[in-house]
């Protein structure tokens, strides 16, 4: 896995009308840097994720990822298209092509994409496959697939693409409770292997145990960020103590 | 009342059914093109293109408000006057161009909403991975588009079919017209088209049942 450059995020903003979601955030990751983005809902978690690969075009901003530099305000179709295939993205609700197989649906971006050929593609496939313990649900297809299983898939077409950056949008939100687990616990794999990542989530037990660093946000802004630990037991904002008395 | 002629309708089918390759040739070739023609018209006015998305939108108006009928005689019998070129162009040609242009405006309209259908999170996922729009139609959305759009599709094929007998009023000798030929030696009008509307319903009933066929096929990745 291709871990070994640096992120910067500066100055990014981003209105929908006149509701200003993102407001001037700032944020730089370390290479194999793990960061949790915590929060109140609607206040501009996911969006931030997804300004990061034009899902959501930011009206400002600076992104960079290694040696590529986009500017939000005039970022080309292509410096887009390049900034997308360097991040990896796992939705909430997984996503997945539902024309395609699970093997398909990661040989997918590595065939039109990466342009690899098909053979090495289905190699590659195959091998996260077995990461995400899915080799025998293969040549299944996502509606006959759990929820669970979905997301697995849906983390393994992310990984496949050897991101330099993965970005996790909620990732067990929509599970039922039963699927839970088995997702964090590959993203905890994933996580352990130094993979830079931005996740975003609601799980702040599990945000504690893999991030290297948790990031509050509220109100389209960073309030507070630091080591889990001093987040979680030593907010200096009350906001962010207001925030965890009410998950907490 | 005279009773039907039944031996006289067992004679006029091998004659009549000897014209239905005319007529699916007419049907495929307006089909395909109408299909192409469309899923182009569909893209423009989903990405609202500049300028052409206009004036898809003005074809598109002129021959869903236009009867084929209509449309078929100003090409045929009007538009050879200002261009020229048309003036060497046959029945049978003109009739599928007329086909292909009049339906490709309906199968238009029923492949953008065919598209629109496609769940958001399919554009989403495609983008996410960096594929490019023709990479996204080609292998995500219009797969899946298809698939809610063949039932329709299938039905406009089937109008296209039993629209081919228009090209009788262009003075083609297909179904219909070799119906009438017959006919007017014979007297025998009611057998004639009662020959011509069983060929018909019999090739309509052949294709829906490929049509149930093609959409048990295609509903696979969908069944649990």
């Amino acid at each position: 896995m291709t871990t070994s450059c640096k992120i910067r995020i500066s100055g990014l903003s981003k209105r929908f009308s006149d509701n200003v979601v993102l407001n001037d955030i700032n944020l730089d990751l370390e290479p194999g840097e793990r960061v949790a983005i915590i929060g109140p809902s609607g206040t501009g978690k996911s969006t931030l994720l997804r300004c990061l690969n034009f899902l959501d075009r930011p009206d400002a901003g600076l992104l960079t990822i290694g040696d590529l530099s986009v500017d939000a305000t005039r970022a080309s179709r292509a410096q887009i298209l390049a900034l997308r295939r360097r991040t990896g993205f796992v939705f909430q609700n997984y996503a997945l092509f539902a024309n395609k197989t699970a093997r398909q649906n990661i040989t997918e971006g590595l065939i039109t994409v990466r342009r690899l050929p098909r053979r090495q593609a289905e190699a590659r496939a195959d091998e996260v496959l077995s990461r995400i313990g899915l080799s025998e649900k293969a040549d299944s297809y996502p509606s006959a697939l759990s929820g669970g299983q979905q997301q697995r898939v849906g983390i393994g077409r992310a990984m496949a693409m050897d991101a330099e950056l993965l970005l996790f949008d909620e990732p067990t939100s929509a599970l039922d409770p039963e699927w839970v687990g088995e997702v964090l616990d590959l993203i905890r794999s994933i996580a352990d292997g130094r993979q830079t990542m931005l996740i975003v989530t609601h799980e702040m037990q599990f945000a504690r145990e893999i991030a290297d660093r948790v990031v509050f946000m509220e109100n389209g802004r960073i309030v507070e960020q630091g080591p889990p630990a001093r987040i979680f037991d030593a907010p200096t904002d009350d906001r962010t103590r207001a925030f965890l008395r009410r998950v907490g | 009342m005279d009773g039907l002629d039944t031996g006289y309708m067992i004679g006029l089918f091998p004659i009549i059914l000897s014209y239905v390759p005319l007529t699916l040739t007419m049907a495929v070739t307006a089909m395909a093109g109408a299909l192409v023609l469309a899923s182009a018209q569909a893209i423009i006015r989903i990405f609202r293109l500049p300028v052409i998305d206009q004036l898809v939108a003005l074809f598109i108006s002129f021959f869903r408000g236009t009867p084929l009928l209509v449309q078929l005689f100003l090409f045929y019998y009007g538009l050879p006057r200002v261009v020229s070129a048309l003036t060497s162009i046959d029945g049978v040609t003109a009739a599928i161009i007329g086909l292909t242009l009049h339906f490709s405006a309906y199968m238009a309209e029923s492949i953008r909403a065919a598209i629109l259908g496609v769940d958001r999170s399919q554009w989403e996922a495609s983008e996410a991975i960096g594929m490019t729009r023709g990479q996204m139609l080609r292998r995500i959305i219009l797969p899946q588009a298809a698939r809610i759009a063949a039932p329709t599709l299938m039905n406009y094929f089937i109008d296209i079919i039993k629209s081919t007998s228009l090209a009788f009023t262009l003075g083609v000798t297909e179904m219909m017209g070799a119906a009438q030929k017959e006919a007017a030696g014979s007297f025998l009008y009611l057998e004639a088209f009662l020959v011509v509307a069983f060929i018909y319903w019999g090739m309509v009933e052949f294709f829906s049942f490929f049509q149930r066929q093609l959409e048990v096929r295609m509903q696979k990745a969908f069944v649990r």
